[in-house]
């Protein structure tokens, strides 16, 4: 009953190892980029949506 | 000496997305409360064809997420993006052409799918025409977009900006991908894919339309708005940045979870599996980061009414992002796919993750752009509990109901036999469920009307602050010395575009290049053949009604669904059909052998069935199709359709369009010629016409599964 199945899974391993080699090495990469930030750095980024003291008065007004 | 630049924020495009987001989000729930009352009570479709579930069921889903979602998005983003790179919107005509070009794509899914213009592929329904508008509004939001972000006065692109630009990017190639079609006329197309391939396409596309129109936009507005409703930073910007980069290179992955035992190749069904569960570390990362970032703020959760809908809403996707890869094992899936668990799981994520978000945003933002202060924060509140017990009574309901249906579905009595062999058990069993769920929908829908008057009362008391004056620096170009390398990514909105694409591109070309290129992947069955003209024609009104969005065609490899509807479906069976139509939920029975040995039905049957379905199976919730009775069958396209079909692989003999009518008249005379010897007659009395309609969907029901009993597989 499952013969079709099996057929389907011809070559299924390389494609699950390959993919999770892709992923780890992906991974990895994203980890060392985020353990060479600076803390204070990423405070700073964070603080972004924050710092918008720079907004004026409203100047134009419209009704709804 | 840096420069100090004044400029102003455009408020005036935010406050029509948001006031389109509130328009179609009431529009769209709406339709959903009414499909859902036409689940137990049919004649709520008020005997019209355009109001038939099968058609008003697209019609919400696309509402819903396009409509609703898709506006909450643009506002969201439009308000965020100048302040976080201080600077106007790029363009204003982009964005009034971008504004109104969305609404008129919108209007135009409004028209289009009660009419019964639809492709199928589920939330892709819209046909052509309607595709490449869509390419075109989303290029300009693109356009509008990364103009802004080149013309910014911030150095560094929040991690806001880097979903949104994810967003862009993979709903563009998303799109493009799952459209190809062949055109036959303005508002009828093929897929250029068939069967299993057309499958991965679609599934590849359903879910990441989940992860990248409904999940990264709304994390990009959590990262800007939470921490302004809560007026403190994000938790951790170093866990934002890994959850950005490991969502979206796995949800990508994630799609043929979708397909577990089907026909799909079974490399590819583990693949899915894999990475659904590999989402859920950056799914709950992303969501310990957002609640977190209320830390030392509970307080401020008990008495502001925004807040709580964050909480609730950030709740909402974890709790749907750890349902998701649990429902990717075979064994849970096993049981819930098809059923209404599936129904309940999208409606936590969509009524609690992009609903709640949405309010919360829209609550923050009235006020803000409108220069005054909350209509009434009690209203809020009562909007929230009524939302959190919409969403409750919604979710419960269905999750019980998908246990039942799995449950009875599988059930085998001591003899050996299915325990409900009849389909309608089930269907009776969880009637009350299904009203339960839209008295939950209906409670939810009130907390909706509630913040529309209150946000209605809102605007009333301030007047719009259209150009909001700002000033900042002007952007340095210059490097600072000594700077580390990865803080340069961070400004360079077209390498993070490209890296971004890359990531996406990795997963989708993984699994499906060796689906399109691998013969081997999609076994083809020498017995499988073209179907007839008249066939071809009613599977279009099969389309055309939506039956696909209660009837699967898909029989997996189970004993409790083999012993019901036959032996199981195979890749080749499905290499003659564009698009595919497995569907993805059995409201009704699966179809796949309707015509074959097992489950073989009369001419008659099917017409009196179409007819009035409660005339063959008492309590049946299938609505009446009578107008197919009615309304003669349009064969001015038939050889159009076999030329398509020949283009896109079908082999059909050459010439075969100019003898296709003829074929197609002929089968429908024979058809005609048996309803007349089962002495079924029209509301009329008199004998069957073979020009109807009803006759070209009862011979593509009769030519369903009829393939595969003809000899065994082969492999080619």
């Amino acid at each position: 009953m499952f013969k079709q199945f099996l057929h389907g899974a011809e070559g299924m391993d390389q494609y699950l190892i390959f993919s999770m080699i892709v992923f780890m090495v992906f991974f990895a990469g994203v980890v060392a980029y985020l353990f060479l930030m600076k803390k204070e750095d990423a405070e700073e980024l964070s603080q972004i949506p924050l710092n918008e003291s720079t907004t004026l008065n409203d100047n134009t007004h419209e009704n709804v | 000496m840096t420069q100090i630049e004044q400029f102003n924020y455009d408020n005036k495009i935010v406050r029509n997305f948001g006031i389109a987001t509130v328009i179609w989000g009431v529009v769209g729930m709406l339709v959903g409360l009414w499909a859902a009352i036409q689940l137990y009570e049919p004649a709520a479709n008020l005997g019209n064809q355009f109001t038939t579930f099968g058609r008003i069921r697209p019609l919400h889903t696309n509402a819903v997420i396009f409509a609703f979602v898709g506006n909450a998005i643009f506002m969201g983003v439009y308000y965020s993006l100048q302040r976080l790179l201080k600077a106007r919107m790029f363009s204003d005509m982009l964005s009034k052409i971008h504004f109104w070009g969305w609404q008129l794509i919108i209007v135009a899914a409004a028209i289009t799918l009660p009419l019964g213009m639809t492709s199928s592929h589920e939330y892709a329904e819209l046909e052509w025409p309607i595709d490449i508008a869509i390419t075109l509004i989303w290029v300009v939001f693109g356009w509008n977009m990364f103009g802004t972000i080149l013309r910014r006065r911030e150095k560094h692109l929040y991690v806001a900006i880097w979903f949104y630009i994810a967003t862009f990017v993979t709903v563009a190639v998303l799109h493009i991908v799952n459209s190809f079609q062949l055109p036959i006329s303005l508002f009828k197309s093929y897929y250029w894919y068939a069967g299993v391939q057309d499958a991965l396409v679609q599934w590849w596309y359903g879910h990441n339309a989940v992860a990248f129109f409904l999940t990264t936009p709304f994390l990009g507005l959590m990262y800007y708005y939470l921490p302004k409703a809560a007026n403190r930073p994000v938790y951790s910007y170093k866990l934002s940045i890994l959850h950005f980069w490991t969502l979206i290179f796995i949800y990508i992955w994630a799609g043929p979870h979708h397909l577990l035992y089907t026909s799909l190749p079974d490399w590819a069904q583990s693949l899915g599996t894999v990475f659904s569960i590999m989402l859920i570390a950056p799914s709950w990362g992303g969501m310990i980061n957002g609640l977190l970032t209320v830390r030392g703020a509970w307080d401020k959760v008990r008495e502001d009414p925004i807040l709580k809908f964050f909480v609730v809403g950030i709740t909402a996707y974890g709790m749907a992002t750890l349902e998701g890869p649990l429902l990717s094992l075979r064994n849970v899936n096993a049981l819930a796919h098809y059923t209404d668990w599936i129904v309940g799981h999208v409606h936590v994520g969509a009524l609690g993750w992009n609903g709640l978000l949405t309010f919360a945003i829209l609550y923050w933002l009235a006020p803000k752009i409108y220069n005054t202060s909350l209509f009434s924060k009690k209203l809020a509140n009562t909007h929230f509990w009524l939302a959190t017990l919409g969403i409750i009574f919604y979710a419960v309901p269905m999750y019980w109901s998908g246990w039942e249906q799995g449950q009875m579905w599988k059930e085998f009595g001591v003899d050996g036999r299915l325990v409900y062999p009849e389909f309608i058990k089930t269907t009776i069993n969880i009637l009350p469920l299904h009203i339960m769920r839209s008295i939950g929908g209906t409670i939810y829908l009130i907390g909706v009307f509630l913040m529309v008057y209150n946000l209605w009362k809102t605007m009333k008391s301030g007047k719009l602050v259209a150009n909001e004056s700002a000033e900042a620096p002007a952007l340095v170009k210059e490097n600072p010395k000594g700077e580390y390398w990865h803080r340069v990514i961070e400004r360079k909105p077209t390498m993070l575009l490209i890296l971004s694409l890359i990531v996406i591109l990795i997963g989708g070309m993984v699994e499906m290049m060796p689906t399109f290129l691998v013969k081997s992947n999609v076994p083809t069955i020498a017995a499988v053949q073209p179907y007839t003209p008249l066939e071809l024609e009613g599977r279009d009104l099969y389309i055309r009604e939506g039956c696909v969005n209660c009837h699967s065609q898909m029989i997996r490899p189970f004993r409790s669904e083999t012993e019901r509807y036959g032996d199981y479906s195979k890749a080749g069976e499905f290499v003659y059909d564009h698009p595919f139509l497995w569907g993805s939920k059995r409201t009704g029975p699966d179809l796949a052998r309707e015509g074959g040995s097992k489950l073989k039905k009369s001419d008659g049957w099917h017409y009196s069935h179409l007819v009035d379905p409660t005339s063959m199976t008492d309590q049946s919730i299938m609505p009446p199709y009578p107008w197919l009775a009615e309304q003669d069958l349009n064969t001015s396209m038939t050889a159009s359709k076999i030329n398509a079909m020949r283009t896109l692989g079908v082999p059909y003999k050459e010439g075969f369009e100019n003898q296709a009518v003829d074929a197609l008249n002929k089968q429908a005379e024979e058809i005609a010629a048996r309803l007349k010897d089962e002495g079924i007659r029209d509301n009329d009395g008199l004998e069957i016409s073979s020009k109807k309609e009803i006759i070209a969907i009862i011979a593509y029901l009769q030519r369903l599964g009829t393939d595969i009993s003809k000899t065994e597989t082969a492999t080619n």
